[in-house]
C-alpha cells in the first residue's frame, strides 16, 4: 500500500469493486481497501442479484460468477395468520444466458469482484479499516485515515462505498438528514438441506433456484419476508422497519421464527439446519434518504449513498451498488484527466446517475416504500387478498355462491377498508409502478 | 458479558439464541467499537437496544442502566439508529480485519 494514489475506494462490496474495476481500467492508480479479512465478510442481502449490470463491465460473467442458483421461479406471498395467497411466475428463459437473477453468498461473489478489480490492476487491501477523511484547509477531501500504522492514504479522489452506514459521508457532511425512519434491518437465517430434499421440495431441476418475497408476515411491524434456495441451503428471514422495530418491543429473531411456524412455511423449511445467522441494515428511505452524492474529492455509491431500491415488487440492491460504482468512477476519470476533481468536477456522477437506471429508478418509484410500509399494504391488504380467496374457494352448497361482487364488498367492510383509501392507494399504486 | 440464564428459556423455533449465534464467526477485537454512556441510558424509559439488537447485546440492569458487549456485534447499527437520546450509544466499525465474519449469507 503506498501513501498516493490517484483513486481510493473505501469498501470491496460491489459497489467498490466496480468503482475500483473500472478505475484501474482507465489506467488509474487504484486502492480498494475493505475492512473484513476478505471482501463479502461483512455483507449480508436478501437474496437476489440481478446481473445485467454486469454484461458491459464483464461480458459472459455467468460463466464464472460464483452464483448457487439462477433464480427462475418469483413469487409474491400475501398472508395472514392462517392464509396465504402466493402469486408466482416461472420462466425458463431465466435459467439459460444471459439469465436474469441469481442467489448468491456474499463472501463469495463479492471477493470474485473484487478479484477482477484487483487482476484489472488496482490494489486490494484487506483487513484495514478506513477511519476517517483527510482534508485541506477548504474542507476538500484528500484521502483517508486507516487504521494501519502509518495509515493516511492520499488520494485525487476518495469513493466512498463502506457501507450503510457511512462514516465517511456522514463525516463530509452529506447526510444532513439522517433518521432511522429511512432504514430498515435486515435478519436472515440460512438453513442447510440435502440438495436432493430441496429440489424436490421447490420443484426445482439443476441450478434453477425460487425466490419468494413475502407480505403480511413480520407481526405486524411494518416490513416483509423472504424466502430463496441457494444450492444445498435455503435462506429464510424478514425485513423489518427500525422505528416499527423499536415501537414494538418485540426480538428480530423472534419474528423469523414466527414465520417459520407458519403454515405456509413450515414445510418448507422443515428439517434445516441453521448454518449462519445474520443480520444489517438497509437503506430504504428511496429518494428521500439519498444524501448529496459528492464533494470536492470525494463521491459515494452503494448502499453509502443510499441506493437500495426497495418498492415493493421490485426489491433490487446489488445491481444499484454495481451501477452506482462503475458511474462513480466513470466520473472520477474523467475528472482526474480533467485536473479537477473539486465538486464542480466531479459534477458528472449525478448526470450519469439521473440519466441511468439508478436515479431514474429512485426517483420513478418515490413513493414506493410509504405505499409497501403503509398500514393497508402492510396488513389490510394482505387480510383482504387472502380472504376474498379464501370466499372463492369455499363451496357453501346448499347455500348458492353469492359472487364476487358481494364477496368483495363484504370483505372490504369487515376489514374494515375504506373505498377512498381503496382509490386514493389504487391511484398511488398505477402513478408508482405504471 | 452479563448472564444470559433467563434467555435460555427463550427458545425461538427449537433453537436457542446462543445456538444461533454459535453459527457466526467473529475474531473479536481487544478494543470496544461500542460505547454507552449508561448515564444517559438511566433516565430512557424505551431502551429499544435491548430488544432490538438482533444480537441481543444489550441487557438492561436493575439499577436502570444498560449493560453491553461488542464480541459478538453483526455491525449492522440498528442499536444507535433505534436509540433516541442523542450520545448514549457510540459506535464505529472495529479496527480493520476484526469483527463479525460472514460466509453463507
Amino acid at each position: 500500500m503506498a501513501d498516493r494514489y490517484d483513486v481510493v475506494v473505501v469498501g470491496a462490496g460491489p459497489a467498490g469493486s466496480a468503482a475500483a474495476l473500472v478505475a484501474a481500467r482507465a489506467g488509474l492508480r487504484v486502492l480498494l481497501l475493505e475492512r473484513g479479512p476478505f471482501p463479502g465478510a461483512k455483507n449480508m442481502y436478501g437474496g437476489v442479484i440481478y446481473g445485467r449490470i454486469l454484461d458491459a463491465l464483464l461480458p459472459s460473467w455467468w460463466e464464472e460468477a460464483p452464483i448457487q442458483r439462477w433464480v427462475t421461479r418469483r413469487a409474491t406471498m400475501m398472508m395472514t395468520d392462517s392464509q396465504a395467497l402466493t402469486i408466482e411466475f416461472r420462466g425458463q428463459a431465466w435459467d439459460r444466458p444471459p439469465y436474469n437473477g441469481a442467489t448468491a453468498y456474499r463472501a463469495d461473489f463479492d471477493s470474485w469482484l473484487a478479484a477482477k478489480a484487483a487482476d484489472a490492476g488496482a490494489t486490494l487491501v484487506c483487513a484495514t479499516t478506513a477511519t476517517g477523511l483527510l482534508r485541506d484547509g477548504s474542507g476538500h477531501v484528500r484521502g483517508v485515515r486507516t487504521d494501519r500504522p502509518d495509515g493516511d492514504v492520499e488520494a485525487s479522489v476518495v469513493i466512498a462505498c463502506d457501507g450503510v452506514n457511512s462514516f465517511l459521508a456522514k463525516e463530509a457532511g452529506l447526510y444532513d438528514d439522517w433518521s432511522a425512519t429511512h432504514f430498515t434491518v435486515g435478519v436472515k437465517e440460512v438453513l442447510a438441506l440435502p440438495r436432493d430434499v430441496l429440489e424436490e421440495r421447490f420443484n426445482l431441476t439443476g441450478d434453477e433456484g425460487l425466490d419468494i418475497e413475502i407480505l403480511g408476515g413480520t407481526q405486524g411491524i411494518p416490513g416483509g419476508g423472504f424466502l430463496y434456495t441457494n444450492l444445498d441451503t435455503i435462506a429464510v428471514g424478514v425485513v423489518l422497519s427500525l422505528t416499527g422495530l423499536r415501537d414494538s418491543g418485540k426480538r428480530p429473531e423472534a419474528i423469523i421464527s414466527s414465520l417459520k411456524a407458519h403454515p405456509a412455511i413450515a414445510p418448507l423449511v422443515r428439517g434445516g439446519e441453521l448454518k449462519e445467522y445474520s443480520a444489517h441494515t438497509i437503506p430504504e428511505g428511496g429518494m428521500d434518504g439519498i444524501p448529496e452524492l459528492s464533494t470536492a474529492g470525494m463521491l459515494v455509491a452503494g448502499d453509502a449513498a443510499h441506493l437500495c431500491l426497495a418498492s415493493g415488487i421490485w426489491l433490487e440492491g446489488v445491481n444499484f451498488a454495481i451501477g452506482s460504482g462503475a458511474y462513480a468512477a466513470e466520473a472520477a476519470v474523467d475528472a482526474i484527466r480533467a485536473g479537477d476533481p473539486s465538486a464542480r468536477g466531479l459534477a458528472g456522477y449525478r448526470d450519469r446517475l439521473e440519466r441511468s437506471f439508478v436515479l431514474a429508478n429512485h426517483r420513478k418509484l418515490r413513493g414506493a416504500h410509504k405505499l409497501i410500509l403503509g398500514e393497508r399494504t402492510q396488513r389490510q391488504y394482505p387480510q383482504l387478498a387472502c380472504s376474498i380467496a379464501q370466499q372463492v374457494f369455499t363451496v357453501t352448497d346448499p347455500e348458492p355462491k353469492a359472487g364476487m361482487r358481494r364477496w368483495v364488498h363484504g370483505e372490504r367492510k369487515r376489514v374494515g377498508l375504506r373505498l377512498r383509501d381503496l382509490a386514493r392507494d389504487g391511484w398511488t399504486g398505477w402513478r408508482t409502478f405504471g | 458479558m452479563t448472564d444470559h440464564a433467563a434467555d435460555h428459556a427463550a427458545d425461538y423455533g427449537g433453537t436457542s439464541f446462543e445456538d444461533r449465534m454459535a453459527t457466526v464467526e467473529f475474531r473479536v477485537s481487544d478494543r470496544a467499537h461500542i460505547t454507552v454512556d449508561t448515564d444517559v441510558c438511566r433516565s430512557c424509559t424505551t431502551k429499544a437496544c435491548v430488544h432490538a439488537c438482533p444480537a441481543k447485546l444489550f441487557v438492561s440492569t436493575s439499577d436502570g442502566g444498560v449493560l453491553f458487549n461488542y464480541e459478538q456485534c453483526f455491525e449492522c447499527g440498528t442499536c444507535y439508529m433505534v436509540c433516541d437520546a442523542e450520545g448514549a450509544i457510540t459506535w464505529s466499525y472495529p479496527e480493520g480485519g476484526h469483527g463479525v465474519v460472514l460466509r453463507a449469507s
